[in-house]
């Protein structure tokens, strides 16, 4: 279910608009998916600030958010370390038992 | 206890980490299902959890709090989305108030701990966590972080006035 969100398609997507402007159109046809289906996942991406979109005349314009896609590899490199002292620290809640429980 | 993979993806908003526990399946359960344990791992030293509320029961709210270096208290909860002793816990966290109410106006996670045995002896565990926005994981993550700042600050000072 979370792996939906990992869509292949969605993570190309955001790769070729972070590399440039493209238009829903053109994009749409690059994948093996209805119009519709393709905006679902260009909506998925704008709701989670990852792209924006812009109206140009009759085309919708989506660009990549570079600022925001550097601001969620930073925010889960953090993640990551709260992850890593929790880890440690179980480490040694394990430890603990192995040397006799000295620790409550 | 070593962090075999982190697996981040930005475009999802999430954040997978393995390690290999030296513990089996059943034991590596208990430091989620025994809050006094649990205890002893989910805060930093200088910003200890205490469990209040802990039952792992499909829908139960789990609460706790932190309290930090000057005995400032930050509110927490989970909600039990799904278990199944002694190999998987999902749930919901978030932040509450100083009485220990949810408080719906800020965004939650959601947190999936799976745990396997692994080929040769001892257990792995991989921790996914899940943003519904980047907006909620800025703010779960720097909320978050504080705590671990803060740590960090104080054992800083711990080093200057030794």
């Amino acid at each position: 279910m979370f792996h939906a969100l990992a869509d292949a398609t969605r993570r190309d997507i955001l790769v070729r608009t972070l590399e440039g402007e493209h238009n829903v159109s053109t994009l749409a046809r690059r994948y093996p998916m209805s119009f519709a289906a393709v905006q679902k996942h260009v909506a998925v991406l704008e709701g989670a600030g990852l792209v924006s979109k812009q109206r140009k005349g009759r085309e919708q314009i989506v660009s990549g958010n570079v600022e925001t896609m550097r601001k969620a590899n930073r925010l889960l490199a953090q993640l990551e370390t709260v992850w890593q002292g929790r880890i440690d620290r179980i480490g040694e809640v394990l430890a603990d038992e192995h040397n006799g429980g000295k620790n409550p | 206890m070593t962090v075999t993979t982190v697996h981040k993806d930005p475009e999802a908003l999430t954040m997978t980490i393995t390690a290999e526990l030296d513990a089996t399946v059943e034991r590596a359960w208990q430091l989620w299902a025994d809050p006094r344990q649990l205890e002893r791992w989910w805060g930093p030293p200088t910003y200890p959890a205490t469990f209040v509320d802990h039952d792992l029961a499909p829908g139960a709210l789990v609460t706790y709090f932190m309290t930090g270096p000057d005995g400032d208290k930050s509110h927490g909860w989970w909600q039990v989305v799904a278990v199944e002793p002694p190999r998987r816990l999902e749930i919901k966290d978030g932040f509450a108030d100083d009485s220990g109410t949810p408080n719906d106006e800020m965004p939650t996670m959601t947190m999936v701990a799976t745990l396997t045995e692994r080929d040769g002896g001892g257990t792995l565990m991989a921790i996914e966590t899940l943003f519904p926005s980047l907006e909620a994981m800025e703010k779960l993550v720097s909320m978050g972080m504080e705590e671990g700042i803060t740590a960090a600050v104080g054992q800083i000072a711990g080093i200057l006035t030794e």
